[in-house]
This record gives C-alpha cells, sequence and structure tokens, in this order.
C-alpha cells in the first residue's frame, strides 16, 4: 500500500466544525512542499478553501494559489458543459440555457445525478493524469460532510443500477475502477476529539467499510489538546495550589495566582474529557489516526495551514 | 401579542410562542436549544416543546428520545427532579424522523391512497426525500408548523438542520412551492401528457432537441421514471403550496424569534454575522445571540495575566522560595517546582491567546440584537439535564438551579 500523499486521489470528509477545510488544505500544502503537482477540488463550495493559502476564490479553472497547489471549485452546471463537450460533441454556445435548468431540476430529485458530474469530472482529472495528458500528481477533493459523503462517491454505483442504458452507465466502470482502487484512491476522516464528531467518524468508517467500495486512508483528529502535566508534576502542581504554598507565592508574585491554577485546572479537565473520546475511536476504529495539536494561535490564513501540515507530517513520518 | 423587543433572554421566552435557533454545525445548537427549553419549563412553567433534529446520543437519551421517532415525548417530572430540578411548567421534547414525515406528507397531500402509494414505492421517492437539497429544512419547518398549529405548547424551541448554508431552511418552503409550481416540473412531464396521461409510453419523446439530449445522457427508461413520478407528485402541488406558504407566514409572525449561536472562532462567526444580517434583511425577528463556549474572563484578567509571567520568567527563583518554605512536602523539589510553574504559566499564555482571539471578535459585531448572552467553556462535555440546567442558568443569567 503506497503512502496516503503517494496516492492519486484523496478525498477529506469530516463533521461541519472540526476544520475540514484546513486539514484539506494543509494536506495539498504537504504534498506540494514534498515536490507534488496538486489540484485541490472544492466540492459544495463556500468558496473559501483558498482563504488558507490567502488567496482570492477561484473558479471552475485551476490556478495556483500557493507553489505547486491549483485550486479548483467544482460546480455541476460547468462541469456539464466539460461534459458534453467532451463526451457527446454536443456544441455548447454560450449559455446552456434551459437544458442546464432542466438539468439542475432533475439533478436535485434523481440519485447519484449531481453527484455523478462531481465526481465524474475528479475521476476524469486523475486518470488525465495517470496517462500522462493532465500534469497532477495528486487530487485532493474537500469533499461532502460525513453524512452525505458516501452518497457521492457511490454516485457512480448508484447511476449504473439505476440507468439501463446510455453513456453515462458505460462511463461508470472506468470511475469505479479508480474510486476504488486502494493504490490510487483513499478516502479520510477528519474529527475533532468530542463526542458527536467521533460517533459520526465511527458510523462512517463502518458505513464505508460494508457498504462501499471507496478505501478508507486515515482518519485526522482536529484540535487535540496538549497535556499539561505528567503524572509525577500533577502532584507537584496539587501542592503548589494548597495552603501553605498557595499564600508563600501569593506573597511573592500577587493576587493573579488563583487565576492561573483554575486556569490550569481547565485545561486539564478538558483535555481529559476530550482523552476519553480519542480513546474510544483509537478501539472502534482500525485506521491510522494522525493527531493535529489545538492551535494557540489568533489568526487563520497561511500560517495556520502551514502549522497544520507539519503536524501532518510529523505524523506521516518520511 | 407582544412585540416589544425583549431585553433579556427570559423576556423573549415569555413572549414568543417559537423560539428558532440557527447557526453553523459544531456550536453547541442543539445543547442550547435543549437548554433553553428546560429553563423556559423550569423557570416560566407552560408547556414547552423541543424540537431537536440530530441529538447526540447521550443528550437523546437524557431527554427521554430514545427510539420514540416522531411523536413528542414528555420529560418526566422525576426525572427533572432526580437532576436537582423543581419545573413550574411542563419539558416535552420531540426528535424529526425525515423519512415518517414526509411519509406522513405525502398521506395528507395526495389526492386519493393508490396515489400516494404510487409516490411511496417509487424509488426515486427515497432519494428525494433524503437528498434533496431542501427536504430536511423544508420538513424541519413543516413538521414545526404542525405542532405549533395544534396549539399544545406555550413555547416551542427548534434546532435547525445542518445546512452547508446556514440560512437554506428559511428558503426551503418557497422552494417546495417553486419546485412544485415550477414550469420546469410541467416541460419535464410533457411527453407523459401528449402521450395520453399518466403511464401513458413516451411517443414524441424524441421530437423536442432537449430530450434528445436528456435520452442521450440518461437514457430512456431513467427518464420514463423520473417523469412518472413528478406526474404522481405533482397531484400533490396544492396541498404543498398552501402548507408551504403557511409555514413561511409562521416563520415571520412576531410570536416567532430567532436564535444566532456561535463559537468565537472564525468560521462559526463569520457564518453568524452572515445570518444575523440575513434575518434583518429578510425582516425575520431577530430575538437573540448566543456566544457559546467562551473562555472565562481569568484569562484576559492583568492580574492573572501578570501572575502566569512571573511563573514563567522566575519559575527558579520562586521555586527556591517554595522549596525553602516547606521542605518537607512534594513542593520540595526546586527543579520539579520551577517545570510545574513554567507549564501553569505557558498553559495560561496559550489559552490567553485565544481568549484574546475571542474578544476581538466580539468586539467587532456590529448591529447586535438586544439580547446576547454569553455562555462559559466547560470542562465536561454536558449531555444530562444537570449540564443542560447549567447552561440554561447562563442564558438566563440567574442562579444555578441546582447549587443555588
Amino acid at each position: 500500500m503506497p503512502g496516503l500523499l503517494d496516492r492519486r486521489l484523496l478525498f477529506v470528509t469530516g463533521k461541519g466544525g472540526v476544520g475540514k477545510s484546513t486539514v484539506t488544505a494543509a494536506l495539498a500544502l504537504l504534498a506540494a512542499e514534498r515536490g507534488k503537482r496538486v489540484l485541490l477540488v472544492e466540492v459544495d463550495a463556500k468558496g473559501n478553501l483558498t482563504n488558507l493559502f490567502e488567496h482570492p476564490a477561484v473558479g471552475f479553472e485551476p490556478r495556483e494559489v500557493h507553489p505547486g497547489v491549483f485550486a479548483m471549485q467544482l460546480d455541476t452546471e460547468a462541469s456539464l458543459r466539460e461534459y458534453l463537450k467532451l463526451n457527446l460533441r454536443i456544441p455548447v454556445v454560450g449559455r446552456i440555457g434551459p437544458i442546464a435548468n432542466v438539468f439542475d431540476f432533475v439533478a436535485n430529485a434523481a440519485p447519484g445525478v449531481k453527484e455523478i458530474l462531481i465526481v465524474g469530472k475528479v475521476c476524469w482529472e486523475v486518470r488525465e493524469s495517470v496517462e500522462g495528458r493532465a500534469p497532477w500528481d495528486l487530487v485532493i477533493v474537500d469533499a461532502a460532510a460525513t453524512g452525505h459523503v458516501l452518497a457521492q462517491l457511490d454516485a457512480p454505483r448508484t447511476i449504473r443500477d439505476l440507468v439501463q442504458t446510455g453513456p453515462i452507465r458505460n462511463q461508470t466502470e472506468w470511475m469505479l475502477d479508480i474510486l476504488s482502487d486502494p493504490a490510487l484512491t483513499a478516502l479520510n476522516v477528519v474529527t475533532a476529539p468530542e463526542e458527536m464528531p467521533v460517533n459520526e467518524t465511527i458510523e462512517l468508517v463502518e458505513r464505508a467499510a460494508t457498504g462501499s467500495t471507496v478505501p478508507l486512508g486515515a482518519v485526522v483528529v482536529n484540535r487535540v489538546l496538549p497535556e499539561p502535566f505528567t503524572t509525577a508534576d500533577e502532584v507537584v502542581f496539587e501542592a503548589l495550589a494548597a495552603e501553605p504554598v498557595r499564600s508563600t507565592l501569593e506573597a511573592s508574585v500577587g493576587p493573579g495566582v488563583d487565576g492561573v491554577f483554575d486556569a490550569a485546572r481547565l485545561a486539564v479537565a478538558m483535555r481529559r474529557s476530550r482523552v476519553v473520546h480519542l480513546d474510544h475511536l483509537r478501539r472502534a476504529v482500525d485506521l491510522p489516526l494522525l493527531l493535529v495539536p489545538y492551535l494557540f494561535v489568533r489568526d487563520h490564513g497561511l500560517r495556520v495551514t502551514r502549522m497544520v501540515a507539519e503536524a501532518l507530517a510529523a505524523e506521516l513520518g518520511e | 401579542m407582544s412585540t416589544v423587543p425583549a431585553t433579556s433572554l427570559e423576556a423573549l421566552l415569555a413572549s414568543r410562542e417559537v423560539l428558532v435557533f440557527c447557526g453553523s454545525g459544531g456550536v453547541g445548537k442543539t445543547s442550547t436549544a435543549a437548554a433553553t427549553a428546560l429553563a423556559a419549563a423550569v423557570h416560566l412553567g407552560g408547556r414547552v416543546l423541543v424540537l431537536t433534529i440530530d441529538p447526540a446520543k447521550r443528550l437523546a437519551d437524557a431527554l427521554g428520545l430514545e427510539g420514540f421517532g416522531n411523536d413528542a415525548r414528555r420529560v418526566p417530572d422525576d426525572v427533572l427532579r432526580r437532576a436537582g430540578l423543581t419545573p413550574r411548567g411542563e419539558l416535552w421534547a420531540a426528535m424529526l424522523d425525515t423519512k415518517a414525515s414526509w411519509d406522513d406528507l405525502v398521506q395528507r397531500h395526495a389526492p386519493d391512497p393508490a396515489t400516494a402509494e404510487r409516490i411511496l414505492s417509487n424509488r426515486l421517492y427515497d432519494n428525494l426525500t433524503s437528498r434533496f437539497v431542501q427536504s430536511h429544512d423544508y420538513i424541519a419547518m413543516e413538521r414545526l408548523y404542525d405542532l405549533h398549529a395544534t396549539g399544545a405548547y406555550d413555547l416551542i424551541v427548534v434546532d435547525t438542520p445542518p445546512s452547508r448554508n446556514a440560512l437554506d431552511f428559511l428558503d426551503a418552503p418557497q422552494r417546495m412551492a417553486d419546485f412544485f409550481g415550477g414550469r420546469l416540473l410541467r416541460w419535464l412531464t410533457v411527453p407523459y401528457r401528449i402521450g395520453g396521461g399518466r403511464g401513458a409510453r413516451l411517443v414524441n419523446f424524441a421530437s423536442k432537441p432537449f430530450y434528445q439530449v436528456a435520452d442521450r445522457i440518461l437514457g430512456t427508461q431513467f427518464l420514463q421514471d423520473i417523469a412518472e413520478f413528478f406526474l404522481n407528485f405533482e397531484s400533490m402541488y396544492d396541498g404543498f403550496v398552501t402548507r408551504a406558504r403557511a409555514v413561511e407566514h409562521l416563520m415571520h409572525d412576531p410570536r416567532t424569534a430567532f436564535t444566532v449561536v456561535t463559537t468565537l472562532e472564525g468560521a462559526p462567526w463569520r457564518e453568524a454575522e452572515f445570518f444575523v444580517r440575513e434575518l434583518r434583511e429578510r425582516r425575520f425577528h431577530l430575538g437573540a445571540l448566543v456566544l457559546n463556549r467562551v473562555l472565562p474572563d481569568a484569562f484576559r484578567d492583568p492580574a492573572v495575566a501578570a501572575a502566569a509571567d512571573r511563573f514563567v520568567d522566575d519559575a527558579d527563583a520562586l521555586a527556591a522560595v517554595v522549596a525553602a518554605s516547606d521542605p518537607s512536602a512534594a513542593s520540595a523539589d526546586p527543579a520539579a517546582v520551577a517545570r510545574v510553574l513554567r507549564t501553569l504559566g505557558a498553559s495560561y499564555r496559550n489559552f490567553a491567546v485565544v481568549a484574546t482571539r475571542e474578544a476581538e471578535l466580539r468586539n467587532r459585531l456590529a448591529r447586535a440584537p438586544d439580547v446576547v448572552v454569553t455562555v462559559p467553556t466547560f470542562a465536561e462535555d454536558v449531555h444530562d439535564l444537570g449540564g443542560l440546567a447549567r447552561i440554561g442558568t447562563y442564558l438566563l443569567g440567574g442562579v444555578d438551579p441546582v447549587t443555588g
């Protein structure tokens, strides 16, 4: 099995609020720093993935947002237009107008249609790259959230089961080959050491293992709080916070000592309550866990992306 | 009916019938909504219902929701008393079961049982109800309307589904109406009508360029399935549109207020700002803003910061003083004491950076709603009634109902 960044296609999912986009951007940054040419794909666009590189939003055409990182925003209409042009030789002059509208309408209601345009475009880029017609060493997708990602990735299977004939059906085969090949593809889950994200991760990993052919990669646990004390140091801490030492310190340092002690107790308790969820995850999921520490920083943007990338690099080794 | 701006969350709870909680994923929206309902039932009385969308399992257990599907259940008084609470009113809880709610809706709006059956058994139906973008949003609002229309509750507190765009649910009724009333839908089902109505074969499918293209992409059978499904679904049009309008009306009613929940982190905060702005522009009633999981004030106290600095800068000297003062104790090893003092100071400084960031975001809030409440970060997860009551204390700004 190749290392995570040596595959060709990485999907990144996660529950809302856990830092999915930051981790996705960090993986792209890390791969680029290791000399790879990366296509970073934003799906379900909020249009802020490129903020993490301090670059303005991009469109359907890939733009280099950082050395080695090319970002694009996938939208279904542009994908449809490209598909029609490439596959059916249907001339698309200007707007697709009513066709796109009706298509959008059908795609909203019919299973897998919208998803296959997204997954299809992604797989297309991978196939073109593998066969030397596109320049990407690695395609990384900021995919749908945990609740919807399998529907997204299984779209080719859904379509194959629903559509009896036609070019879309015929194309599901090569997409499925790419999507189910563990040497090429991995689905990665970003989570946080909290109850809901951990439960959703465990659930998703189970569903992916039993009901999907997409290979799983790693689970990235974001925002892991540090353990402030060793057990021995905790005994010392308790002695410092208790009388008579507390008063001795207060006499030297001033009235703020209790605030520092309270803050430490909060930090320890927060860490401990999260460790429970981390342990639960570790026991329930048989995948590599990459731990990213909680970042005590004020700003966002490229600096944070780089810090997360460094943490991932340390966890991945090599 | 009161439309006077409420100046506290308590006043809001006392004067409104529906309180809609919104905010981006992972900010503690569900717990805050449940805590608000609990606080209202305990302190203000009346019949209070919390409609939750996707509660954590332990929270659902605490509310007695496990396995109860779509029905509202009363949280028994003895359960509340065991948590140290003396309720003046009744707390009810319901969880949204999307599938069951959709089935109900189809049964209600279909012109006859046979059409309902055809819709429910169509293989596209499950997909529409479970995956159509606005489906969860719409059904949540629809359920809310239903529960409100029963008149059985004095106050309904509703959690909103985790949407990609936190505002999607506001548009859901309109989109549903558009969806069923749309010319596109009629156009799509045209070959059926020409072919002689429901269930006919597609006689002149090939005559229009659109169908030629669609047929080449998707295949004839698939298009037929879709058209047949929509033709059946269309029979429910009037019922749907009427309801969608009524739901929209309720959302704008002065008896309904919105509460935006956010943490003081970049992304959720930006979404909350957007939310506050949009709610105002669209003339919904913004009742309150809840700042959740905020670090305690101690992290911004200059005296505490000064102490933390001394712990780091003068660790060795302080350790010598401590060791000399009590040579027999655990604090007798100067090296260990100095190490712990540095750790304490550094840990404080770390959190202080975050607290400063939080304060900056809070100060940036322009045009805040009249009620802004802050709930501090708790060390432990909130997963029982005691924890919800603790949140409620901060929401209402009163005394702790358990510890006094």
